[in-house]
Protein backbone atom coordinates (compact mmCIF):
# COMPACT_ATOMS: atom_id res chain seq x y z
CA UNK A 1 0.00 0.00 0.00
CA UNK A 2 1.08 3.58 -0.59
CA UNK A 3 2.22 5.63 2.43
CA UNK A 4 -0.91 7.79 2.20
CA UNK A 5 -3.18 4.74 2.21
CA UNK A 6 -1.38 3.46 5.31
CA UNK A 7 -1.78 6.82 7.00
CA UNK A 8 -5.51 6.80 6.22
CA UNK A 9 -5.75 3.25 7.54
CA UNK A 10 -4.17 4.34 10.83
CA UNK A 11 -6.42 7.38 11.19
CA UNK A 12 -9.59 5.47 10.36
CA UNK A 13 -8.59 2.76 12.79
CA UNK A 14 -7.97 5.27 15.56
CA UNK A 15 -11.20 7.17 15.06
CA UNK A 16 -14.36 5.56 16.36
CA UNK A 17 -16.61 7.46 13.98
CA UNK A 18 -16.79 8.14 10.26
CA UNK A 19 -14.14 10.62 9.12
CA UNK A 20 -15.11 13.05 6.41
CA UNK A 21 -13.01 13.71 3.33
CA UNK A 22 -12.08 17.11 4.78
CA UNK A 23 -10.91 15.49 8.01
CA UNK A 24 -8.88 12.91 6.13
CA UNK A 25 -7.41 15.60 3.88
CA UNK A 26 -6.20 17.52 6.93
CA UNK A 27 -3.83 14.65 7.76
CA UNK A 28 -1.59 15.51 4.87
CA UNK A 29 -2.88 18.68 3.25
CA UNK A 30 -0.21 18.79 0.56
CA UNK A 31 -1.21 15.48 -1.05
CA UNK A 32 -4.30 16.89 -2.72
CA UNK A 33 -7.81 15.67 -3.36
CA UNK A 34 -7.11 13.28 -6.22
CA UNK A 35 -4.33 11.50 -4.32
CA UNK A 36 -6.61 11.23 -1.28
CA UNK A 37 -9.40 9.61 -3.27
CA UNK A 38 -6.97 7.27 -4.95
CA UNK A 39 -5.57 6.26 -1.55
CA UNK A 40 -9.08 5.61 -0.23
CA UNK A 41 -9.85 3.44 -3.22
CA UNK A 42 -6.60 1.59 -2.70
CA UNK A 43 -7.34 1.10 0.99
CA UNK A 44 -10.85 -0.16 0.28
CA UNK A 45 -9.48 -2.62 -2.26
CA UNK A 46 -6.86 -3.80 0.27
CA UNK A 47 -9.69 -4.63 2.63
CA UNK A 48 -11.45 -6.61 -0.04
CA UNK A 49 -12.90 -10.02 0.61
CA UNK A 50 -9.92 -11.19 2.64
CA UNK A 51 -10.79 -9.28 5.79
CA UNK A 52 -13.42 -9.32 8.51
CA UNK A 53 -13.78 -5.56 8.34
CA UNK A 54 -14.30 -3.36 5.34
CA UNK A 55 -14.01 0.31 4.53
CA UNK A 56 -17.49 1.78 4.13
CA UNK A 57 -18.62 5.15 2.86
CA UNK A 58 -21.12 6.35 5.40
CA UNK A 59 -22.55 9.57 6.89
CA UNK A 60 -20.59 11.82 4.53
CA UNK A 61 -17.39 10.08 5.54
CA UNK A 62 -15.48 6.83 5.74
CA UNK A 63 -15.37 4.21 8.45
CA UNK A 64 -14.15 0.68 9.06
CA UNK A 65 -17.09 -1.58 9.84
CA UNK A 66 -17.34 -5.30 10.46
CA UNK A 67 -18.82 -7.37 7.66
CA UNK A 68 -22.49 -8.16 7.88
CA UNK A 69 -22.01 -11.92 8.01
CA UNK A 70 -20.44 -11.67 11.48
CA UNK A 71 -23.34 -9.72 12.98
CA UNK A 72 -24.98 -12.75 14.61
CA UNK A 73 -21.82 -14.09 16.22
CA UNK A 74 -20.64 -10.76 17.57
CA UNK A 75 -24.11 -9.94 18.79
CA UNK A 76 -24.52 -13.30 20.52
CA UNK A 77 -21.14 -12.99 22.22
CA UNK A 78 -22.19 -9.52 23.36
CA UNK A 79 -18.88 -7.96 22.36
CA UNK A 80 -21.03 -5.28 20.86
CA UNK A 81 -24.77 -4.85 20.92
CA UNK A 82 -26.99 -3.89 18.06
CA UNK A 83 -28.56 -0.49 18.63
CA UNK A 84 -32.11 -0.41 19.80
CA UNK A 85 -34.64 -0.30 17.04
CA UNK A 86 -36.58 2.88 16.45
CA UNK A 87 -40.31 2.86 17.09
CA UNK A 88 -42.72 3.31 14.17
CA UNK A 89 -43.61 6.74 15.53
CA UNK A 90 -39.94 7.72 15.58
CA UNK A 91 -39.42 6.44 12.04
CA UNK A 92 -42.49 8.28 10.75
CA UNK A 93 -41.24 11.49 12.29
CA UNK A 94 -37.73 10.94 10.95
CA UNK A 95 -39.08 10.26 7.46
CA UNK A 96 -41.07 13.49 7.48
CA UNK A 97 -38.17 15.54 8.82
CA UNK A 98 -35.73 13.96 6.35
CA UNK A 99 -37.88 14.81 3.33
CA UNK A 100 -39.29 18.15 4.43
CA UNK A 101 -36.35 19.67 6.23
CA UNK A 102 -36.20 22.28 7.51
CA UNK A 103 -39.62 21.55 8.93
CA UNK A 104 -41.55 22.65 12.00
CA UNK A 105 -43.42 20.57 14.51
CA UNK A 106 -46.84 21.69 13.30
CA UNK A 107 -46.24 20.29 9.84
CA UNK A 108 -45.01 16.99 11.29
CA UNK A 109 -48.14 16.83 13.48
CA UNK A 110 -50.34 17.52 10.47
CA UNK A 111 -48.85 14.82 8.29
CA UNK A 112 -48.89 12.22 11.07
CA UNK A 113 -52.29 13.27 12.39
CA UNK A 114 -51.02 13.10 15.97
CA UNK A 115 -49.00 15.22 18.34
CA UNK A 116 -45.30 14.61 17.71
CA UNK A 117 -43.66 16.83 20.32
CA UNK A 118 -42.49 13.99 22.56
CA UNK A 119 -41.17 11.97 19.61
CA UNK A 120 -39.19 14.93 18.29
CA UNK A 121 -37.72 15.53 21.75
CA UNK A 122 -36.52 11.93 21.84
CA UNK A 123 -34.98 12.22 18.37
CA UNK A 124 -33.22 15.41 19.47
CA UNK A 125 -31.91 13.58 22.52
CA UNK A 126 -30.56 10.75 20.38
CA UNK A 127 -28.92 13.28 18.10
CA UNK A 128 -30.82 12.13 15.01
CA UNK A 129 -32.40 15.50 14.35
CA UNK A 130 -31.38 19.02 15.29
CA UNK A 131 -32.81 22.49 15.31
CA UNK A 132 -31.67 24.04 12.06
CA UNK A 133 -33.26 27.44 12.13
CA UNK A 134 -36.43 29.30 13.00
CA UNK A 135 -39.36 29.68 10.64
CA UNK A 136 -40.88 32.91 9.43
CA UNK A 137 -44.40 32.22 10.63
CA UNK A 138 -46.23 33.08 13.79
CA UNK A 139 -44.03 32.67 16.87
CA UNK A 140 -41.02 31.92 14.67
CA UNK A 141 -41.30 28.15 15.15
CA UNK A 142 -38.22 25.97 15.50
CA UNK A 143 -37.39 24.09 12.32
CA UNK A 144 -35.76 20.68 12.42
CA UNK A 145 -33.41 18.82 10.11
CA UNK A 146 -31.55 15.52 10.18
CA UNK A 147 -27.96 15.08 11.43
CA UNK A 148 -24.97 13.00 10.23
CA UNK A 149 -25.94 10.64 13.07
CA UNK A 150 -29.19 10.00 11.20
CA UNK A 151 -27.23 9.00 8.10
CA UNK A 152 -24.99 6.83 10.23
CA UNK A 153 -27.71 4.73 11.84
CA UNK A 154 -29.19 4.13 8.40
CA UNK A 155 -25.84 3.41 6.79
CA UNK A 156 -26.34 6.15 4.20
CA UNK A 157 -23.62 8.14 2.47
CA UNK A 158 -25.79 11.22 2.23
CA UNK A 159 -29.41 12.28 1.92
CA UNK A 160 -29.25 11.64 -1.83
CA UNK A 161 -29.37 7.93 -1.04
CA UNK A 162 -32.88 8.16 0.36
CA UNK A 163 -35.44 6.86 -2.12
CA UNK A 164 -36.77 9.56 -4.42
CA UNK A 165 -40.44 10.23 -3.80
CA UNK A 166 -41.37 9.45 -7.39
CA UNK A 167 -39.84 5.99 -6.97
CA UNK A 168 -42.38 5.12 -4.30
CA UNK A 169 -45.49 3.21 -5.26
CA UNK A 170 -47.68 5.93 -3.79
CA UNK A 171 -47.76 8.82 -6.18
CA UNK A 172 -48.49 12.14 -4.62
CA UNK A 173 -49.22 15.60 -5.81
CA UNK A 174 -46.80 18.32 -4.67
CA UNK A 175 -46.91 18.94 -0.90
CA UNK A 176 -48.70 22.27 -1.18
CA UNK A 177 -51.64 21.89 -3.54
CA UNK A 178 -51.97 25.67 -3.83
CA UNK A 179 -53.23 27.38 -6.93
CA UNK A 180 -51.21 26.10 -9.81
CA UNK A 181 -50.92 28.53 -12.67
CA UNK A 182 -52.08 26.98 -15.89
CA UNK B 1 -78.24 16.74 12.36
CA UNK B 2 -78.73 13.66 14.42
CA UNK B 3 -76.42 10.77 13.79
CA UNK B 4 -77.57 7.42 15.01
CA UNK B 5 -75.19 5.87 17.50
CA UNK B 6 -72.44 3.99 15.71
CA UNK B 7 -73.31 0.42 15.00
CA UNK B 8 -70.62 -2.03 15.97
CA UNK B 9 -70.51 -4.43 13.07
CA UNK B 10 -69.43 -7.92 13.53
CA UNK B 11 -66.41 -8.07 11.28
CA UNK B 12 -65.99 -11.83 11.69
CA UNK B 13 -64.26 -10.92 14.92
CA UNK B 14 -61.08 -9.30 13.70
CA UNK B 15 -59.41 -7.74 16.66
CA UNK B 16 -57.90 -4.29 16.44
CA UNK B 17 -55.20 -3.36 18.87
CA UNK B 18 -54.74 0.31 19.50
CA UNK B 19 -51.00 -0.18 20.07
CA UNK B 20 -50.44 -1.17 16.49
CA UNK B 21 -51.62 2.17 15.15
CA UNK B 22 -49.60 5.31 15.33
CA UNK B 23 -52.64 7.54 14.89
CA UNK B 24 -56.03 8.07 13.26
CA UNK B 25 -54.58 8.15 9.74
CA UNK B 26 -52.93 4.81 10.32
CA UNK B 27 -56.20 3.35 11.59
CA UNK B 28 -58.05 4.81 8.63
CA UNK B 29 -55.58 3.30 6.17
CA UNK B 30 -55.96 -0.04 7.90
CA UNK B 31 -59.75 0.11 7.52
CA UNK B 32 -59.43 1.09 3.86
CA UNK B 33 -57.17 -1.88 3.17
CA UNK B 34 -59.39 -4.15 5.22
CA UNK B 35 -62.41 -3.11 3.15
CA UNK B 36 -60.44 -3.19 -0.08
CA UNK B 37 -61.88 0.09 -1.26
CA UNK B 38 -60.38 2.65 -3.59
CA UNK B 39 -58.62 5.33 -1.61
CA UNK B 40 -59.26 7.99 -4.24
CA UNK B 41 -62.99 7.23 -4.35
CA UNK B 42 -63.53 6.71 -0.66
CA UNK B 43 -66.95 5.34 0.37
CA UNK B 44 -66.94 7.90 3.14
CA UNK B 45 -70.15 6.81 4.81
CA UNK B 46 -68.99 3.25 5.21
CA UNK B 47 -65.51 4.20 6.37
CA UNK B 48 -66.83 6.80 8.81
CA UNK B 49 -69.16 4.25 10.41
CA UNK B 50 -66.34 1.73 10.69
CA UNK B 51 -64.03 4.31 12.19
CA UNK B 52 -66.61 5.31 14.79
CA UNK B 53 -67.34 1.69 15.60
CA UNK B 54 -63.69 0.92 16.12
CA UNK B 55 -62.85 3.88 18.29
CA UNK B 56 -66.02 3.27 20.29
CA UNK B 57 -64.95 -0.32 20.80
CA UNK B 58 -61.49 0.67 21.85
CA UNK B 59 -62.73 3.20 24.35
CA UNK B 60 -60.53 5.69 22.61
CA UNK B 61 -62.88 8.50 23.29
CA UNK B 62 -60.27 10.32 25.30
CA UNK B 63 -57.83 10.44 22.42
CA UNK B 64 -58.36 13.86 20.92
CA UNK B 65 -56.61 13.00 17.67
CA UNK B 66 -59.02 10.16 16.99
CA UNK B 67 -62.02 12.26 17.96
CA UNK B 68 -60.94 15.06 15.68
CA UNK B 69 -60.73 12.62 12.79
CA UNK B 70 -64.15 11.21 13.66
CA UNK B 71 -65.62 14.71 13.52
CA UNK B 72 -63.91 15.37 10.21
CA UNK B 73 -65.30 12.14 8.73
CA UNK B 74 -68.82 12.99 9.85
CA UNK B 75 -68.55 16.44 8.35
CA UNK B 76 -67.40 15.05 5.02
CA UNK B 77 -70.18 12.49 5.15
CA UNK B 78 -72.73 15.27 5.66
CA UNK B 79 -71.24 17.38 2.86
CA UNK B 80 -71.47 14.42 0.50
CA UNK B 81 -75.19 14.22 1.18
CA UNK B 82 -75.84 17.80 0.11
CA UNK B 83 -77.51 17.97 -3.30
CA UNK B 84 -75.47 19.42 -6.11
CA UNK B 85 -76.35 20.57 -9.57
CA UNK B 86 -75.41 18.46 -12.53
CA UNK B 87 -72.40 19.71 -14.43
CA UNK B 88 -71.41 22.01 -11.60
CA UNK B 89 -67.75 22.71 -12.26
CA UNK B 90 -67.40 24.63 -9.04
CA UNK B 91 -68.18 21.60 -6.94
CA UNK B 92 -65.24 20.49 -4.90
CA UNK B 93 -65.12 16.95 -3.63
CA UNK B 94 -65.30 17.28 0.18
CA UNK B 95 -63.13 14.17 0.40
CA UNK B 96 -60.26 15.70 -1.55
CA UNK B 97 -58.30 17.04 1.41
CA UNK B 98 -58.66 13.79 3.37
CA UNK B 99 -57.65 11.71 0.38
CA UNK B 100 -54.60 13.90 -0.12
CA UNK B 101 -53.61 13.47 3.52
CA UNK B 102 -54.15 9.72 3.37
CA UNK B 103 -51.99 9.38 0.27
CA UNK B 104 -49.34 11.54 1.86
CA UNK B 105 -49.44 9.44 4.98
CA UNK B 106 -49.31 6.25 2.96
CA UNK B 107 -46.19 7.57 1.31
CA UNK B 108 -44.66 8.21 4.73
CA UNK B 109 -45.49 4.66 5.76
CA UNK B 110 -43.69 3.37 2.71
CA UNK B 111 -40.66 5.47 3.63
CA UNK B 112 -40.86 4.13 7.18
CA UNK B 113 -40.53 0.59 5.82
CA UNK B 114 -37.54 1.67 3.77
CA UNK B 115 -35.86 3.39 6.73
CA UNK B 116 -36.50 0.41 9.00
CA UNK B 117 -34.89 -1.91 6.47
CA UNK B 118 -31.89 0.38 6.06
CA UNK B 119 -31.45 0.65 9.84
CA UNK B 120 -31.67 -3.15 10.20
CA UNK B 121 -28.95 -3.65 7.59
CA UNK B 122 -26.76 -0.99 9.19
CA UNK B 123 -27.22 -2.60 12.60
CA UNK B 124 -25.44 -5.69 11.30
CA UNK B 125 -22.15 -3.87 11.07
CA UNK B 126 -20.15 -2.69 14.02
CA UNK B 127 -17.66 0.13 14.04
CA UNK B 128 -14.68 0.47 16.31
CA UNK B 129 -15.16 1.84 19.77
CA UNK B 130 -18.80 1.03 19.59
CA UNK B 131 -20.51 1.93 22.80
CA UNK B 132 -23.50 -0.14 23.65
CA UNK B 133 -26.61 1.88 24.37
CA UNK B 134 -27.14 2.14 28.10
CA UNK B 135 -29.08 -0.85 29.38
CA UNK B 136 -32.75 -0.17 29.64
CA UNK B 137 -33.95 0.93 33.02
CA UNK B 138 -34.82 -2.07 35.20
CA UNK B 139 -38.36 -3.29 34.62
CA UNK B 140 -40.49 -0.69 36.31
CA UNK B 141 -40.64 -1.92 39.91
CA UNK B 142 -43.22 0.60 40.97
CA UNK B 143 -46.63 -0.60 40.03
CA UNK B 144 -48.67 1.24 42.55
CA UNK B 145 -51.79 3.26 42.80
CA UNK B 146 -52.26 6.59 44.45
CA UNK B 147 -53.58 5.05 47.65
CA UNK B 148 -50.42 2.99 48.18
CA UNK B 149 -48.34 6.06 47.62
CA UNK B 150 -50.35 8.19 50.01
CA UNK B 151 -50.39 5.44 52.63
CA UNK B 152 -46.63 5.09 52.41
CA UNK B 153 -46.12 8.83 52.68
CA UNK B 154 -48.43 8.90 55.65
CA UNK B 155 -46.47 6.18 57.40
CA UNK B 156 -43.29 8.19 57.08
CA UNK B 157 -44.92 11.44 58.05
CA UNK B 158 -46.65 9.87 61.04
CA UNK B 159 -43.24 9.19 62.56
CA UNK B 160 -42.33 12.84 62.40
CA UNK B 161 -43.73 15.08 65.12
CA UNK B 162 -45.06 18.50 64.20
CA UNK B 163 -42.38 20.04 62.02
CA UNK B 164 -40.98 23.28 63.34
CA UNK B 165 -40.89 25.14 60.11
CA UNK B 166 -39.78 28.46 61.52
CA UNK B 167 -36.93 27.45 63.71
CA UNK B 168 -33.48 27.88 62.29
CA UNK B 169 -31.41 24.86 63.18
CA UNK B 170 -27.69 25.52 63.44
CA UNK B 171 -26.61 22.06 62.33
CA UNK B 172 -29.53 20.64 60.46
CA UNK B 173 -28.17 17.20 59.67
CA UNK B 174 -26.42 14.95 62.09
CA UNK B 175 -25.03 12.32 59.78
CA UNK B 176 -22.13 11.48 62.10
CA UNK B 177 -24.53 10.70 64.91
CA UNK B 178 -26.59 8.50 62.63
CA UNK B 179 -23.45 6.74 61.41
CA UNK B 180 -22.49 5.94 64.99
CA UNK B 181 -25.91 4.59 65.75
CA UNK B 182 -25.90 2.41 62.64
CA UNK B 183 -22.41 1.12 63.41
CA UNK B 184 -23.62 0.18 66.88
CA UNK B 185 -26.58 -1.67 65.39
CA UNK B 186 -24.33 -3.39 62.87
CA UNK B 187 -22.08 -4.60 65.66
CA UNK B 188 -25.10 -6.14 67.39
CA UNK B 189 -27.09 -7.67 64.58
CA UNK B 190 -26.58 -8.80 61.03
CA UNK B 191 -29.92 -7.51 59.76
CA UNK B 192 -32.22 -4.91 61.10
CA UNK B 193 -34.90 -2.58 59.84
CA UNK B 194 -35.41 1.09 59.16
CA UNK B 195 -37.48 1.52 62.31
CA UNK B 196 -34.49 0.33 64.39
CA UNK B 197 -32.46 3.18 63.00
CA UNK B 198 -34.88 6.06 63.39
CA UNK B 199 -37.25 4.83 66.08
CA UNK B 200 -40.52 6.51 66.94
CA UNK B 201 -40.57 10.22 67.49
CA UNK B 202 -37.71 10.92 65.14
CA UNK B 203 -37.63 14.39 63.72
CA UNK B 204 -37.42 15.05 60.00
CA UNK B 205 -33.75 15.89 60.56
CA UNK B 206 -33.19 12.48 62.17
CA UNK B 207 -34.89 10.78 59.25
CA UNK B 208 -32.77 12.61 56.69
CA UNK B 209 -29.55 12.09 58.64
CA UNK B 210 -30.23 8.38 59.03
CA UNK B 211 -31.08 8.03 55.37
CA UNK B 212 -27.92 9.78 54.20
CA UNK B 213 -25.84 7.72 56.64
CA UNK B 214 -27.37 4.51 55.29
CA UNK B 215 -26.68 5.51 51.70
CA UNK B 216 -23.12 6.42 52.62
CA UNK B 217 -22.51 3.07 54.32
CA UNK B 218 -24.13 1.23 51.43
CA UNK B 219 -21.79 3.06 49.09
CA UNK B 220 -18.81 2.04 51.19
CA UNK B 221 -20.03 -1.55 51.08
CA UNK B 222 -20.44 -1.76 54.84
CA UNK B 223 -24.05 -2.75 54.50
CA UNK B 224 -26.66 -3.48 51.85
CA UNK B 225 -30.12 -2.04 51.53
CA UNK B 226 -33.09 -3.95 50.23
CA UNK B 227 -36.75 -3.37 49.91
CA UNK B 228 -38.68 -6.55 49.08
CA UNK B 229 -41.56 -4.65 47.53
CA UNK B 230 -42.52 -1.03 46.90
CA UNK B 231 -42.85 0.87 50.19
CA UNK B 232 -42.13 -2.20 52.28
CA UNK B 233 -39.93 -1.54 55.30
CA UNK B 234 -36.29 -1.29 54.36
CA UNK B 235 -34.09 -4.24 55.30
CA UNK B 236 -30.54 -3.34 56.27
CA UNK B 237 -27.98 -6.11 56.13
CA UNK B 238 -24.37 -6.17 57.25
CA UNK B 239 -21.92 -6.92 54.44
CA UNK B 240 -18.89 -9.11 54.96
CA UNK B 241 -16.32 -6.91 56.66
CA UNK B 242 -13.48 -6.36 54.27
CA UNK B 243 -12.80 -2.76 54.90
CA UNK B 244 -9.57 -1.38 53.64
CA UNK B 245 -7.14 -0.67 56.44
Amino acid sequence: MSPLAKLLEAALFAASRPLTLAELASLEPESGDAALRAALTELRAAYGDDHGVELVEIAEGWQFLTRREYAEVIDRAQFALRPRRLSPAALETLAIIAYRQPVGRVEVDEIRGVDSGAVIDKLLERGLVEIVTRGEGLGRPLLYGTTPQFLEILGLKDLEELPRLEELSVALRPPTPAEEPE
Amino acid sequence: MNTPPPVVRDQSGFVIELEQFSGPLDLLLHLIHEEEVDITDLPISKIADQFLAVIGDLGLNQAADYLEMAARLLRIKAQMLLPRRLGDDEWEDPRAELVRRLLEYQQIRELVDWLARAAAVRAERFGRGYEAPPPDAPPAPLQIDLNDLLAAAERVIALIPEPMLHRVVPRPLNVEGALEKIHALLAERETFGWSDVVGPGATIVDVLSAFIALLELAKRGTLSLAQPEPFAPMVIKRESPREAA
